[in-house]
C-alpha cells in the first residue's frame, strides 16, 4: 500500500479538476441566459447574434475542456 | 489521446478509452508512419463522404435541384454566408479552406458517431494539425497584408498609455494559446463525449440499472449528433474571427 499516495494523489487531483467543469457550466449558461435575456427584448436582432452566441459559449468552454484534460492527464499521462 | 490502454483495477467489461486506440488495418505488429491505420482509414471515408456530399451530386446540375443538389446548395450556402458575416468581402477569397475545414470535421465528427467506428477528430494529434495550420496560415497572412502593422493587434491604442504594455502581454499570451485551445475544444468534446457513451454502455451490464443506462446512451447519442455539427461550426466560426483579425487588426 505504500507506492499508492501517488496514485491516490493522481485521482484527487483528477477529482479537483473535475471542479472546473461545473465552473465552466455556469460560465456557458450566464452566455446563453443573457443571450435569451437580450433576445426576447428584441428578437428582430437576435438573429444575427448568433454567431456571436456561438463563440461566447466557445470562449468559456474551452476552458472547461482545459479541466477535462488536466484530469484526463492526470489519470493515464501521469 | 490516450493511445495505450489501462486495463488494470476497472471493473467495467471493456475500458471507456479503448475506442481510441489506433491500430494497423492489417495484421497487429509495430507500424511506422506508413502504416494505414483505423485513423487512416476513417479519414479516407470522411474525404470520400465529402466528395458524395458535394461533388458528385452538383456533377450534373439542374434548374430545379434534385435533393442532394439542394444539400450541398445549402452547405456552401450556409458557409458562406458564415465567412461573409465575419471576415466580410474581403474575406471571401478565403472560403474555400475555410469550407474545407468545415466540411472534413463535419463528416470526421458524424462518421465517428457510427456504431464500432473511430473519430478521427478525437484525437489531439489531428485537431492540433487543423488548428496549427490555421495558426501558422493567419499569422503569415496578417504580416503578408499588413507588414508590421499586423503588431497593432497586441497593441490596444485605445486603452491607457500606462495600460497598453500590460494588455500587450496578456493579447501576446492569448494569440499563442488560440491554436491550444482551437485544438483542445474539438478533440476534448468529441472524446469526452464519445468517453461518456461508453461509460453508460459498460453500466448496462448491471442487470438492475441496465433500462436506465440504455435510455442513457440514446439520449447522450442524441446529444452528441448536436455537439458534432455545433463543434465543426465552432471550429470553422473562430477560424473566420482569427482571419478577420489578420486581415484587419486595428484593435
Amino acid at each position: 500500500m505504500e507506492g499508492d499516495i501517488a496514485a491516490m494523489g493522481q485521482f484527487i487531483g483528477a477529482g479537483l479538476a473535475g471542479i472546473g467543469s461545473g465552473a465552466a457550466a455556469i460560465g456557458v449558461g450566464h452566455v446563453a441566459g443573457n443571450f435569451l435575456a437580450g433576445a426576447l427584448r428584441n428578437p428582430s436582432a437576435a438573429a444575427g447574434q448568433t454567431a456571436t452566441l456561438f463563440i461566447g459559449i466557445a470562449f468559456a468552454e474551452a476552458l472547461g475542456i482545459f479541466s477535462f484534460l488536466v484530469a484526463l492527464l492526470l489519470m493515464f499521462a501521469v | 489521446m490516450a493511445t495505450d490502454a489501462h486495463s488494470d483495477g476497472s471493473s467495467l467489461a471493456f475500458h471507456p478509452m479503448d475506442q481510441f486506440i489506433i491500430k494497423p488495418l492489417f495484421g497487429d505488429g509495430d507500424f511506422s508512419w506508413y502504416t494505414p491505420t483505423n485513423a487512416t482509414l476513417w479519414m479516407a471515408l470522411g474525404i470520400l463522404a465529402v466528395v458524395a456530399l458535394l461533388v458528385l451530386p452538383t456533377s450534373r446540375r439542374a434548374l430545379v435541384p434534385t435533393r442532394g443538389q439542394s444539400i450541398a446548395e445549402l452547405t456552401y450556402g450556409f458557409v458562406y454566408k458564415m465567412v461573409e458575416d465575419v471576415t466580410g468581402k474581403d474575406g471571401i477569397k478565403y472560403f474555400p479552406y475555410i469550407m474545407t475545414l468545415f466540411m472534413f470535421i463535419l463528416t470526421a465528427n458524424f462518421l465517428g458517431l457510427l456504431p464500432m467506428a473511430f473519430t478521427t477528430t478525437s484525437h489531439i494529434a489531428v485537431t492540433g494539425v487543423l488548428a496549427l495550420a490555421v495558426f501558422l496560415t493567419v499569422t503569415v497572412l496578417g504580416f503578408v497584408l499588413n507588414g508590421s502593422k499586423f503588431l497593432g493587434l497586441f497593441w490596444v491604442s485605445s486603452a491607457p498609455l500606462a495600460l497598453r504594455p500590460v494588455l500587450a502581454i496578456i493579447e501576446l499570451i492569448s494569440y499563442f494559446v488560440r491554436p491550444v485551445s482551437h485544438s483542445v475544444r474539438l478533440g476534448g468534446n468529441m472524446m469526452a463525449g464519445h468517453a461518456v457513451i461508453k461509460v453508460f454502455a459498460g453500466f448496462a451490464q448491471v442487470a438492475v440499472i441496465s433500462p436506465i443506462a440504455i435510455a442513457g446512451v440514446v439520449a447522450i447519442y442524441g446529444l452528441e449528433i448536436m455537439v458534432a455539427f455545433i463543434q465543426a461550426y465552432v471550429f470553422t466560426i473562430l477560424t473566420c474571427v482569427y482571419l478577420k483579425d489578420a486581415l484587419h487588426p486595428a484593435h
